[in-house]
């Protein structure tokens, strides 16, 4: 049972009702939540597009990138940028957000790819912070470490503003959703299955005639450019922006989310990223040290959960199969 | 003429700190592979911990040995205790390090506060240098001269004794190492040891020029990626070549375009990335 579910490219039954439970359930909560929790819910979605985006290179092309929050923050700062100062309305503002991460996933992926391994894993940290060095040293542009304040909630034109928070909320839900879907697609497409092909062997694809250094590129552009979708929506969900979210620690938290809820899942690393979210709002009401408990989750996981939250069931469930 | 002079003698005596952490990261990667994140906190920690020794002391000579022999004992823990079970798994790699980053730097925020601090020149070298026609301050000049004789010892010990032969020997084939009777396991512990042991050096040493202060386990940690990414991960040579370069540049960066001081470091090693990618003196 549990061999043919990960093996068969049709999911079982039980799985397709399931999402349309959490589908319909993700539409009734706004009349359900407070606007605490419900800004909570939203910043869930936001940081679970990032991490599925994180997870088609770690996961699926086995790439480990340690400066991921680069392209989210890249593509924060432009929508913030042309919000404010141009006041380019979401129309234009969050498709230009969207080109400015996957025109720097573009660049730093051409430089980035020349390596593997620990370079390939120190250099997308380096560049990630040339981006928080320019982020934070170019006040007259960025505002330097006080960021960019009073970006505008969306107004998706002919009367409707998601001024309001549940609007607000549906407006990330679409999107993150739609980003969801397009990433499910992706990894299910024969694009999908030659990117997992390269993450288990690159001189076998190579001799099958995959052009294999495009494939890598074509994979981190995407990555980057989804990543540039969740930021773009966190900018205009704190209607703030700065070098904040370029830190080494914000792309240090995706890899966990990631890995914390299982690479190579999609699903996990949603999981994840909710739960980051969740653990981050509760421990910081009782607590400033939030960094030494997320310190403390780092080596739990890489102890006792190297495989994630799916992987953890998966395992039970293929122990219970085969007894 | 007077200016990059001083400047220049700034720029190699900042290098040489920069070697110290460097010579650590390259020397763990180079025989384990590992990519320490957790480098930083070594530096940050040996700081504290020296400045700690040295207000209850008042010996700076203590406060180094102490420091940084403490700070080998935690990486001797760490490698030990987590590392270990982790060979040659790079993501559990990541994360356990990043995870003892992220402690220590709230660790150390709590215990000793978000205030930078300042720590007292050693007293045989609080005095200036006449060097021809200006002066210059003595403790820059011997941190130089202390990152030379480093050198010469780390090479020392690695091409003219029998425990570089071994680590040489590991390098190259962990697993003859180990069927030619090598403790191969030994020397992973050692070989981390000693570079938590300079890397904690660098934060005492630097600590009279740089300051001592919260954040600078990720500013270090970030320029000696820098350095291994242009001298070359896992070479001696390029942590020395690549720490005085770096040095040069932040510190030439920071006096001409404060604003893009970082640019002036990434720039170059954008330059190095995209003509060599494995650094000046890395292997291919």
């Amino acid at each position: 049972m549990t061999a043919r579910f990960l093996i068969s490219k049709t999911p079982p039954r039980w799985l397709g009702a399931l999402t349309i439970v959490a589908v319909l359930a993700m539409l009734v909560l706004p009349l359900l939540l407070s606007n605490y929790y419900l800004g909570l819910a939203t910043q869930m979605m936001i940081f679970a597009l990032f991490a599925m985006s994180l997870d088609l290179l770690i996961g699926y092309t086995g790439m480990a990138s340690l400066g991921h929050a680069a392209y989210f923050g890249i593509a924060a700062y432009a929508t913030g940028l042309l919000a404010l100062n141009l006041g380019w309305n979401v129309w234009l503002a969050l498709p230009a957000g969207l080109f400015a991460a996957a025109l720097a996933a573009a660049l730093f992926g051409l430089l980035a790819l020349r390596t593997r391994g620990s370079y390939f894993l120190m250099i997308t940290l380096a560049l990630s912070q040339v981006v928080w060095g320019v982020a934070s040293g170019w006040r007259s542009m960025t505002g330097g470490d006080d960021g960019l304040p009073d970006v505008p909630r969306p107004d998706l034109g002919f009367g409707v503003s998601l001024g309001a928070d549940a609007a607000f909320y549906y407006f990330v839900l679409l999107m993150a959703g739609a980003g969801a879907f397009l990433l499910v697609r992706i990894v299910a497409s024969p694009f999908g299955y030659a990117l997992r092909g390269i993450r288990e062997s690159e001189t076998r694809m190579l001799a099958l005639g995959y052009a294999v250094r495009r494939y890598r590129l074509a994979a981190f552009v995407l990555a980057g450019t989804f990543a540039g979708l969740a930021g773009c929506l966190y900018v205009y969900y704190n209607r703030f922006v700065s070098p904040d979210y370029l830190q080494v620690i914000r792309s240090a938290e995706v890899l966990l989310m990631v890995i914390m809820g299982g690479a190579g899942t999609l699903i996990g690393p949603a999981i994840g990223a909710a739960l980051i979210v969740l653990l981050e709002n509760v421990i910081s009401a009782y607590t400033e040290r939030w960094l030494l408990v997320l310190g403390v989750i780092y080596i739990l996981v890489a102890l006792f959960a190297p495989r994630g939250i799916v992987g953890f069931v998966r395992e039970l469930r293929a122990k219970r199969g085969a007894s | 003429m007077t200016f990059w002079l001083v400047q220049t003698l700034n720029g190699i005596s900042f290098g040489m700190l920069l070697f110290l952490l460097a010579a650590g990261l390259s020397l763990i990667f180079g025989l384990m592979k590992i990519l320490n994140l957790t480098h930083g906190s070594f530096y940050l920690l040996g700081g504290y911990l020296g400045l700690l020794v040295l207000h209850r002391t008042g010996s700076f000579v203590l406060a180094v040995l102490a420091a940084s022999l403490a700070i080998a004992v935690v990486g001797v823990v760490i490698e030990r205790f987590f590392l270990r079970r982790f060979h040659l798994q790079e993501l559990p790699q990541v994360l356990v390090t990043f995870g003892f980053l992220f402690i220590f730097s709230d660790l150390t925020t709590l215990i000793w506060g978000g205030n930078p601090q300042t720590m007292p020149k050693p007293e045989m070298f609080a005095n200036s240098l006449q060097l021809g026609s200006f002066f210059y301050p003595s403790y820059r000049l011997f941190i130089i001269g202390f990152g030379l004789v480093v050198a010469v010892l780390l090479w020392w010990l690695q091409e003219g004794t029998r425990i570089g032969a071994m680590v040489r020997a590991s390098v190259d084939d962990e697993e003859v190492a180990r069927a030619l009777g090598i403790n191969v396991s030994l020397l992973f512990t050692l070989v981390f040891a000693l570079g938590a042991f300079l890397a904690a050096l660098g934060g005492v040493m630097g600590g009279p020029i740089v300051g001592v202060y919260p954040g600078a386990d990720f500013e270090v940690l970030l320029l000696g990626f820098v350095v291994v990414i242009i001298g070359g991960l896992g070479s001696l040579k390029g942590a020395l070549a690549g720490g005085l370069i770096v040095g040069l540049l932040d510190n030439f960066g920071k006096v001409f375009f404060p604003e893009l001081a970082l640019f002036t470091i990434f720039a170059p090693m954008v330059l190095i990335l995209a003509v060599r990618p494995a650094g000046l003196f890395g292997r291919e």
